[in-house]
């Protein structure tokens, strides 16, 4: 072979400089690719993920998923995905998927001790209704408990609304979403008395000016980051305004980066409140026609169990009530922060600040707020998302293109499933709540079940005490997330079901207050997951769950917008839905066993059945008779729920959904849904849904059908109309560093993984791309421990400790003082670390505040 | 050759080397072509040099084959070479893709290197230069399609300078950001890191040996953006200030955004034109 210099230089020269200016060649022609997708099926599923509710496009041949891609015609995600979604395809086949129940036992038989063994589904469900009924009937309505999740479905949450508050008449139910929007749900419902955000994701098109408050949106909602950069990069003069207590990826877009102390986000907002008053920028004809003013009680204690000292301490504990206030009063209360207090608060530039307050008091600018957990998992996160309501009121910037404070959800069904179908121990379907004796009527009537069911929250029933199936009185029967674990762990609850999360690596405080309870003998644990996560690994039965796209599905995204899904591939195995494993348990457990006499003697057809005959074969859930799945191209899909109960069991209970929120005369408008198949149908469709129209923005006029010709705006969730500006003041966070425990911890995620990894981390490419988590800490708190980048550190708190590598160069530049540790790690559990302090408003975590010591491992 | 079958699926990058072998086959040394001459000499581009390593000839006669940097490397990345390998008999070198540098503070190898092949001048990590890395294949990069992918710049250890994000506007789908992947070489060492953890089962990000990587800008061509930030101010005479004739409500900024047309406050809500307010429809509302 003789080469010339020319050949030489063309052939490899070419291909390098090619790569070097990024010119593209034709590549070589595969003959694979394009015969491949011969033979796969296409169709639409909203991302398992996060609440941005991207849809993509699954490809599946020979009941296998092959192939993925986003969704050209998605208006959401228009074809794009992260990284997290690129992968999709992957989280179905982990190689250690669970495939069959598994009970702990010892020489055949249940052992709290044994180890797992695999065992039949109804050997599972056998034990499972012994220790649930048992404990119904000796504890109360507190007894049993279940833990639910923002990632079910929205039959799935439904169903085991059903089963919780009407079968096994417990409020025990609450959702991860506690650890996650139960803040933001808290401060909906005192501003607006309805709950989910106002605007839309086409805000992030329309403001001029985009606020950041604790949410890194770069990483946790990475295509709607995509837009807000884009609206940046292309609108002139549109402003990204950022706050943290650390720098993130956002920053890298910030005209005005804010690096706040942890906590005195509260006075930041009091400022802006004070400086729109000082320098009468609000809008006085639109608070003097849809605003009240109010204040709150104030020293509410830190939501820890009443023996703790800061809870003995406070002297209203708890206490959520607020009266309402004259404009003046309110004024006087928020001048106090002017911007020297809260810059000194703060550590924030004065100019930053200026700047900040400008951009909302400027009646000219479009001003979009955006928060996720820094405001959420917040001792104050009630308060302080209202206190961004506030800044939004006086101004008037509400529930208009552009104009909007939007609360961002974690989860992929937060909005849809956890809070609009009532999975929240205080909750029913579409707003109601327990706390009201029509609304639980109302439920019951829809429900057909007898007058007094459901627990009230305080076990009365038209004034009478609800009787109860252990004797005695129901008596009080909230019971929230972290209370339950305290619950357990006094023995007060004796079994605990975790479906569809991983709480035990999640809830805060694992040593002293989630473990314990957990692995104590008198109580029996039941986790539902396809893998093996931390909290599989800490219970008594594991049982295997058909996930995602292996069942028929719906979620709801941040921007109310409900998408559905049908059934893609078979799960492996064994594995069964959590809407199958919820309704074949309600087969286990009769009437009977847990309602008293006299309840079933309201309605003695039930007597004899089953719960699973009470509640899901009622004549209405299965209406729908057994038929082939299929979409307007012609392609039959398999809906093993369908099979298994003999009717179309989704379609059913969405119908019946439905009519808690589409129907005349129900007791609280405003969550409009379209028929279950128009869903099949659409890209999603944003609620409430009239006449076939979707609402972009609510309670303005033009935009929302229920809002009266000429009123221009009506905040419609309270009686007068009118929406609640309600002052709070800064109060200090529960632990704070001190001399020993030197740093602030704050906690979190990253792009790469999802929540607590055991989807992501099953990924080869994310893994190895994000393998362990990290302490971001800044270079001279490491070096004032003799540590630098790469080493490794034994992080300390009050309750536990962990051993990670130390990045002081990484995506987080945190300030000294402060250290941040993601908890996707299964091998490194920072959730050992946390304090279990809630708001004791929402009951939800602060995942962001905790004292820590670091030094050299 | 086992060795070389396990660590690379690479066939465009085999490709690239066994070209360079066979010129080398063919004497090219002897035809002078300089740059690609010392290539063919040494190592193909797959293969990568510990950091510190002195140009590949001076550094093939430096080496002593002694083994002793592979053996105190702490993560176990560096390989010598094996007859029948593509690279020298006894020298170190490692595959980005499958065991990249991990840039330990204390460079060990070199530490160990008895004879200064690699450079015991080296002593900051962050200045050695194994090699350049460079974003190859655009198409299949999924950043260039607009996906937040970005595992390159988040594993880079040379954080911000190494790999930056240029964020543009995605024609295709109109409101969604690119944030696409730059590399600069002032500032990459070559570790291969983003090459291990890029995520496409063919890495579209690579590093090459930095003369194969690397163009050149005319000798005499300055950006002058550039110039003008290195002396911080402007290389000649500034300029003159400029006065414009404008109507009113109308400013020109000359450094900035051009023309602006200031927006009239409203002084009354009625239009100028009298018919539009006589048409405006207030018949039809009663």
């Amino acid at each position: 072979m003789k080469l010339t210099r020319r050949d030489f230089i063309k052939s490899n020269a070419v291909a390098a400089a090619a790569s070097v200016a990024g010119v593209t060649l034709p590549a070589i022609k595969s003959a694979t690719a394009a015969d491949g997708d011969d033979g796969i099926r296409w169709d639409k599923a909203a991302c398992r993920y996060c609440g941005t509710g991207c849809s993509v496009l699954m490809g599946v041949k020979d009941g296998k998923v092959v192939a993925s891609q986003g969704d050209p015609d998605a208006p959401v995600n228009k074809g794009l995905n992260c990284i997290k979604g690129y992968f999709l395809p992957k989280i179905l086949y982990g190689q250690d998927r669970v495939t069959q129940p598994m009970l702990r036992k010892t020489n055949g038989k249940y052992d709290k001790n044994g180890k797992f063994e695999a065992v039949s589904w109804e050997e599972a469900f056998k034990i499972m209704a012994e220790k649930w009924v048992a404990a119904r009937k000796a504890k109360g309505a507190k007894g049993v408990g279940m833990f639910g999740s923002g990632q079910w479905t929205v039959w799935e949450g439904y169903a085991a609304a059903k089963l919780m508050k009407a079968g096994f008449r417990s409020n025990s139910l609450d959702p991860n979403a506690r650890h996650c929007m139960a803040s933001a749900v808290g401060a909906f419902m005192r501003a607006f008395r309805i709950d989910e955000p106002m605007g839309c994701y086409d805000d992030l098109e329309h403001a001029d000016d985009f606020v950041l408050w604790g949410a890194n949106m770069a990483e946790m909602h990475p295509i709607l980051w995509s837009r807000l950069t884009d609206t940046r990069l292309t609108k002139k003069g549109c402003k990204v305004h950022v706050l943290s207590t650390y720098e993130h990826r956002c920053y890298e877009l910030a005209d005005n980066p804010i690096i706040f102390e942890p906590q005195s986000d509260l006075a930041i907002a009091n400022f802006i409140a004070n400086y729109i008053i000082q320098n009468k920028a609000y809008n006085k004809d639109f608070i003097g026609k849809h605003v009240n003013f109010n204040k709150t009680t104030t020293d509410i204690g830190y939501g820890l169990r009443p023996s703790h000292p800061l809870q003995k301490a406070a002297k209203n504990p708890n206490k959520g009530k607020f009266n309402k206030i004259a404009f003046d009063e309110y004024a006087k209360l928020v001048s106090e922060y002017t911007v020297e207090k809260a810059s000194k608060m703060s550590g924030v530039p004065k100019k930053n600040l200026i700047k900040l307050a400008k951009a909302y008091a400027d009646p000219k600018r479009k001003v979009s707020s955006f928060w996720t957990m820094g405001m959420n998992q917040h001792t104050r996160g009630v308060w302080m998302n209202g206190l961004v309501y506030n800044i939004h009121l006086l101004m008037g910037k509400i529930s208009e293109p552009g104009n909007s404070p939007f609360s961002l959800t974690g989860q992929p069904s937060a909005c849809g499933t956890a809070r609009e179908v009532g999975t929240f121990t205080h909750r029913l379907p579409a707003d109601l709540v327990v706390k009201k004796d029509a609304h639980c009527k109302f439920a019951e009537k829809v429900w057909k079940l007898p007058a007094g069911t459901i627990p009230r929250h305080n076990g009365m029933s038209d004034k009478a005490a609800q009787s109860d199936i252990s004797g005695k009185p129901m008596g009080k029967t909230l019971i929230h997330a972290v209370a339950m674990h305290r619950a357990l762990k006094d023995r007060k609850m004796n079994c605990f079901w975790v479906m569809c999360n991983n709480n035990m690596q999640a809830a805060a405080n694992m040593n002293e207050e989630s473990l314990p309870g957990w692995r104590d003998p008198a109580n029996f644990i039941t986790v539902t997951d396809p893998y093996p996560t931390v909290s599989a690994q800490a219970a008594d039965l594991v049982l295997p769950t058909s996930m995602w796209i292996e069942k028929e599905g719906a979620y709801g995204n941040a921007e109310r917008r409900t998408q559905f899904w049908r059934q893609q591939v078979q799960g492996p195995g064994e594995s069964r839905s959590d809407l199958w494993q919820l309704m074949e348990f309600a087969k286990y457990v009769k009437v009977e066993d847990v309602w008293p006499e006299d309840l079933i003697a309201k309605q003695p057809e039930y007597a004899g059945k089953t719960l699973y005959d009470v509640l899901y074969a009622n004549g209405q859930v299965d209406k729908f008779p057994k038929q082939q799945v299929t979409d307007d191209r012609g392609n039959e899909y398999g809906n093993d729920e369908m099979d298994h109960f003999g009717y179309y069991v989704q379609k059913g209970l969405f119908e019946e959904y439905r009519l808690f929120n589409s129907v005349p005369g129900i007791p609280k408008k405003g969550h409009e849904m379209a028929e279950f198949e128009v869903y099949h149908k659409a890209r999603g469709l944003r609620w409430p849904v009239i006449n076939g129209k979707e609402t972009l923005w609510r309670f303005r006029e033009g935009y929302d059908p229920h809002v009266e010709k000429g009123s221009e705006v009506q905040f419609y969730g309270a009686k007068d109309k009118k929406a609640n500006i309600i002052f709070g003041p800064y109060e200090p966070a529960a632990e704070m560093p001190d001399k020993e425990y030197n740093l602030w911890l704050c906690t979190g995620r990253v792009l790469e993984h999802w929540h607590s990894g055991s989807m992501t981390r099953r990924v080869p490419e994310l893994y190895r791309a994000v393998p362990d988590a990290v302490v971001f800490m800044s270079k001279k708190d490491a070096k004032k421990r003799k540590l630098r980048n790469g080493s490794m550190a034994k992080i300390v708190s009050r309750r536990g400790e962990i051993v990670c590598r130390v990045d002081t160069k990484g995506r987080n530049k945190v300030p000294d003082g402060l250290v941040f540790v993601p908890w996707f790690d299964a091998g490194r559990l920072v959730n050992k670390l946390t304090l279990d302090a809630t708001d004791p408003l929402s009951k939800e975590t602060d995942y962001k505040k905790c004292a820590v010591k670091i030094s050299k491992a | 050759m086992s060795d070389t079958d396990k660590k690379h699926g690479m066939n465009r990058r085999q490709f690239l080397g066994n070209m360079l072998k066979t010129a080398c086959g063919v004497g090219l040394v002897g035809m002078g072509l300089g740059i690609y001459s010392n290539r063919a000499s040494s190592l193909p581009a797959h293969y990568l040099r510990p950091p510190g390593a002195l140009p590949e000839e001076d550094f093939l006669g430096a080496c002593i084959r002694c083994g002793l940097c592979v053996r105190d490397c702490p993560y176990d990345m560096l390989f010598l070479g094996e007859v029948g390998d593509d690279v020298a008999t006894g020298t170190p070198y490692f595959v980005a893709r499958t065991g990249p540098c991990e840039m330990c503070e204390d460079i060990p190898c070199i530490a160990a290197c008895p004879t200064n092949a690699l450079d015991h001048g080296l002593t900051d990590i962050e200045e050695s230069r194994m090699g350049l890395a460079v974003v190859v294949d655009q198409e299949t990069c999924i950043a260039f399609h607009g996906l937040r992918c970005e595992v390159c710049f988040n594993v880079c250890p040379i954080r911000g300078k190494a790999i930056t994000l240029n964020m543009q506007h995605n024609v295709r789908s109109g409101k969604h950001a690119l944030f696409i992947p730059v590399v600069h070489s002032e500032a990459c060492t070559g570790c291969g890191l983003c090459e291990r953890a890029c995520i496409l089962e063919e890495a579209a990000i690579k590093v090459f040996p930095t003369d194969l990587a690397k163009g050149e800008l005319g000798k005499h061509y300055r950006l002058g953006w550039k110039e003008k930030e290195k002396a911080g101010k402007a290389l000649v005479t500034p300029d003159v200030e400029h006065k414009y004739n404008l109507p009113e409500g109308v400013r020109y900024d000359l450094q900035g955004e051009g023309l602006i047309i200031e927006e009239k406050p409203e002084e009354t809500p009625f239009s100028s034109n009298p018919l539009n307010s006589l048409n405006s429809g207030f018949l039809d509302s009663k």
